[in-house]
């Protein structure tokens, strides 16, 4: 896969920083969690983006390619839990978005992966293990929806080798 | 950059000879208007290149985001049983205001299909044709609707017709020069 990985953005190897954000006005969801299977992090620069290219609705149509593996999704902003709520309703989206908005994008930051002159973060995947430890990270130019072939393969090279080898009927 | 990963074969809906110099390979949605505005533009291109160009069309149904596109998609693959794929392919995007169940019904007897077989294709039947092509189009970076392969790379790049001959005709010479077809 290619890439444009901007030097500050943390690599497979690293352990993914903890954090705990707001899913919506009341619920909060942290790493921890998750913990226990393998998580997708998605960071994307901004709710609302055009309909059919949109990489959240992308990924709303293959929750269960992603599940088949595994694996939980969740997305993540600087938008607030109003906005993701707005969002998620619209687009029917069938897993969490995370609100990096206060302190704002300290979790994008965490990850090496916030844009200090836009104040969005980059359009950037992490695929965390069980056991924390980011396997495979990816940073897209701004405008280029990444899709999925890079999350697919690197969940199933973890399946592969914890000796789960689960298929999606 | 993401690589198509599955080859284009005798199970895929194509136009053009199968030995062309440039194979354009569209994930689309029957609902989707963006796959809409591409349409006309995808003809004219097709009309431009002629025989260098082979067209391959694969299902990426958006079924959250749009209601009638894998109704649309199973209308197509039950047209393709009677030879009529392309047409019924042009009559969906010519008509993507009218996508329900009915309008397909109709769009069938326009094809001079017989009712009870447009009626069976939503049986369920080309459900799995339809899952693989988009769990295929999944794992080959498919992005959003439509997605462009160009000899079996992703094409992220513009999509006017002046834009997309200038790339063909690029992989077409790059194509030639290497030899092969």
């Amino acid at each position: 896969m290619s890439s444009h990985q901007p030097d500050a953005a943390l690599r497979a190897g690293a352990t993914a920083p903890a954090f705990s954000l707001p899913a919506t006005p009341d619920q909060i969801i942290s790493l921890g969690d998750l913990r226990g299977s393998p998580v997708i992090l998605a960071f994307y620069p901004a709710d609302w983006s055009p309909v059919c290219g949109d990489q959240m609705a992308l990924y709303n149509e293959i929750l269960s390619e992603f599940r088949g593996l595994g694996a939980q999704l969740v997305g993540i902003s600087v938008d607030g839990v109003w906005c993701h709520a707005a969002f998620a309703a619209e687009r029917k989206l069938h897993f969490p978005l995370l609100a990096d908005f206060e302190p704002k994008g300290d979790v994008a930051r965490r990850y090496g992966v916030y844009r200090e002159k836009e104040g969005i973060t980059e359009r950037a995947l992490f695929v965390i293990d069980a056991d924390g430890v980011i396997r495979w990270s990816h940073v897209s130019p701004l405008g280029i929806n990444p899709g999925a072939d890079g999350i697919l393969k690197a969940l199933q090279d973890i399946a592969a080798s914890t000796g789960k080898t689960e298929t999606v009927a | 950059m993401s690589r198509l990963s599955i080859p284009v074969s005798a199970s895929d809906h194509a136009q053009g000879a199968d030995n062309a110099a440039v194979t354009l390979v569209e994930y689309g949605d029957y609902q989707c208007p963006h796959c809409g505005e591409a349409y006309p533009i995808l003809k004219a291109v097709q009309r431009t290149m002629g025989d260098g160009l082979r067209f391959v069309f694969r299902n990426f149904p958006l079924t959250e985001m749009h209601p009638h596109a894998l109704r649309a998609a199973e209308f197509a693959e039950m047209a393709a049983g009677a030879g009529l794929f392309w047409q019924a392919h042009d009559l969906l995007y010519e008509n993507q205001e009218a996508l329900g169940e009915r309008d397909l019904l109709a769009y069938g007897h326009r094809l001079g299909l017989p009712s009870d077989v447009v009626a069976g294709a939503f049986d369920g039947r080309f459900d799995q044709k339809i899952r693989d092509d988009f769990r295929g189009g999944v794992r080959s970076g498919v992005n959003g609707t439509p997605t462009l392969f160009i000899n079996g790379l992703r094409y992220d790049g513009p999509r006017d017709a002046d834009s997309l001959i200038m790339i063909l005709r690029q992989a077409e010479a790059l194509s030639s020069a290497a030899g092969g077809g």
